[in-house]
């Protein structure tokens, strides 16, 4: 399998009045058209490497890397331009809340038609159609009427589909999903999960993956990697989380109260400092 | 068992959208119930309304016997009635240091040992007095919940009602937030009310929980129950499913 994203020793540091804040410590790992999914608490660096690889990093913050290449183009050394043509043409990224992430001032149609025409060299009604087809993709019964709303109009599930579309309709090759259901309610949590879980084996797509919930990430995703304090502590197939290794996965792993497990009370991570080191 | 908080055929009306419709719920002294549901099933308005902070248009709600009429609520009520809200990073004071924000509810109640209180309600919370003189962004998401749980204790209620405590919280924090509530649940025998949208949450806190949807209550039933799968209606059923977490379905 040929590396479409290859991150080596990735670190992202804020500076601030008090020092330096190290969000991210020599990360680093490759991706084919893979599910991976990057798991952690808050704090942890897994939004921010996942925004590292994006290029939304803020601009007073220093990324640097040992090798951050992209289909084997260097995004460190790219000029602004070519890391903006590869935004949301090559690789995309779902955030976590519709209702901050979606223009509100701005029709749903109109933001996915202007993701496509920046793009692509498409006229009016080609690119109508293709947003109408992408609504549709994502289950929206009646894309005709969504399409003409605007994001304060339809619901969180909604929303989220329509960022899908947004997304998608460029034809992305890598695909960054960072926390894309934990504002959603447990129902329409799995539709959304399932709608990106099938757009992403039909077009084949690289995906990254981001959450704090281990168990929907290890439920979603082939490999999981497991960040605590900037660094990786663990990586791990999906199907062998059971036999994780680390104390910190484990603990991750056990915390969530499940249906039919009595346990008072709860397991809870005993956070050692030189996990950190 | 005595009843501590009781809501008949309570109906919640803005404009014409009617958010509560006719849900009655009861809940016995001492025990902890769950209310569960998706956004806008009215589980949310329905522990507002007991607070004092929806416009109850038809209905009844008596807390410990004494039926309560109206949006005004006496300061009896709120002594023995706390809420903690699901948004920590909202329901404190941006500038108001710990120590204000706790002495706020005793100084309105006219309690004078508040420093030995706030002492206490840091310590029962686990943040200790080092905590005292901040301010909340200096404080996590999970220590911040801890100091609006101290905030709605400080008064010694007998009742909280929780919305969503945990659910802004990461899923490590949460089990502490957790194990917190449960335990000043059996130190204070306390009643909780408890709105989630986890069942897992709810079997794990709560001995009974309603079910809600559209603003009605659909279906009332024990966590036991819950667990064992014995469920009448197939909303209740589906939301089951969907907690269980994703499931690829094999081509």
């Amino acid at each position: 399998m040929s590396a479409l994203l290859t991150v080596e020793d990735l670190r992202v540091r804020f500076p601030t009045r008090t020092g330096v804040v190290e969000a991210v410590r020599g990360v680093s790992f490759t991706l084919g058209r893979e599910r991976l999914g990057i798991v952690g608490e808050s704090g942890s660096g897994k939004s921010q490497t996942g925004r590292a690889v994006m290029g939304l990093t803020p601009a007073h913050a220093q990324v640097t890397a040992k090798r951050l290449a992209f289909d084997g183009i260097d995004l460190l050394s790219a000029p602004p331009k070519l890391r903006r043509d590869l935004r949301g043409k090559r690789i995309a990224m779902i955030l976590q809340d519709p209702k901050y992430s979606l223009n509100p001032v701005m029709s749903i149609g109109k933001q996915i038609v202007e993701t496509l025409q920046r793009h692509e060299k498409v006229g009016r009604a080609e690119a109508r159609k293709r947003a109408l087809d992408m609504l549709a993709a994502v289950q929206i019964r009646d894309p005709a009427r969504v399409f003409d709303l605007y994001p304060h109009e339809v619901s969180g599930g909604m929303g989220q589909r329509a960022m899908i579309a947004m997304m998608l309709v460029a034809g992305p090759e890598l695909l960054i999903a960072d926390e894309p259901t934990s504002a959603l309610d447990v129902t329409v949590q799995l539709e959304v999960l399932s709608i990106l879980d099938k757009l992403v084996a039909e077009r084949g797509m690289g995906l990254i993956f981001v959450s704090h919930d281990l168990r929907l990430v290890s439920s979603f995703c082939d490999r999981v990697l497991v960040m605590y304090a900037g660094r990786i502590v663990e990586e791990i197939a999906a199907s062998e989380l059971s036999n994780a290794k680390h104390p910190y996965t484990q603990g991750l792993l056990n915390c969530m109260p499940v249906i039919g497990a009595d346990r008072h009370p709860l397991p809870v991570l005993d956070r050692k400092p030189e996990w950190a080191l | 068992m005595t009843v501590a908080v009781s809501v008949e055929n309570l109906s919640v009306v803005y404009d014409d959208f009617r958010a509560l419709d006719t849900a009655s719920v009861e809940v016995e002294a001492g025990e902890s119930f769950g209310l569960v549901g998706e956004s806008g099933s009215g589980k949310s308005t329905l522990l507002r309304a007991i607070a004092g902070l929806a416009p109850v248009s038809d209905g009844a709600i008596r807390v410990q016997g004494r039926e309560l009429r109206g949006a005004r609520r006496n300061k009896a009520f709120y002594r023995s009635v706390q809420m903690v809200f699901q948004d920590p990073y909202g329901s404190l004071h941006p500038r108001q240091t710990i120590d204000r924000q706790l002495v706020e509810p005793l100084a309105i109640h006219g309690i004078s040992d508040g420093e030995r209180r706030i002492l206490k309600a840091l310590d029962e919370v686990g943040l200790g007095s080092g905590f005292r003189f901040r301010y909340p962004h200096q404080l996590s998401g999970g220590q911040r919940q801890r100091v609006a749980i101290a905030r709605a204790l400080i008064l010694e209620p007998s009742i909280l009602l929780l919305d969503e405590p945990t659910s802004a919280l990461d899923a490590s924090v949460q089990a502490e937030v957790l194990n917190l509530l449960e335990q000043v649940r059996r130190d204070r025998k306390l009643t909780f009310l408890m709105v989630s949208h986890d069942l897992g949450v709810v079997t794990h806190m709560c001995g009974r929980l309603a079910v809600m949807q559209g603003g009605r209550v659909v279906e009332r039933l024990t966590s036991a129950d819950l667990v064992a799968g014995r469920i009448a209606e197939d909303y209740t059923r589906n939301l089951m499913v969907a907690s269980k977490g994703f499931r690829r379905k094999t081509a």
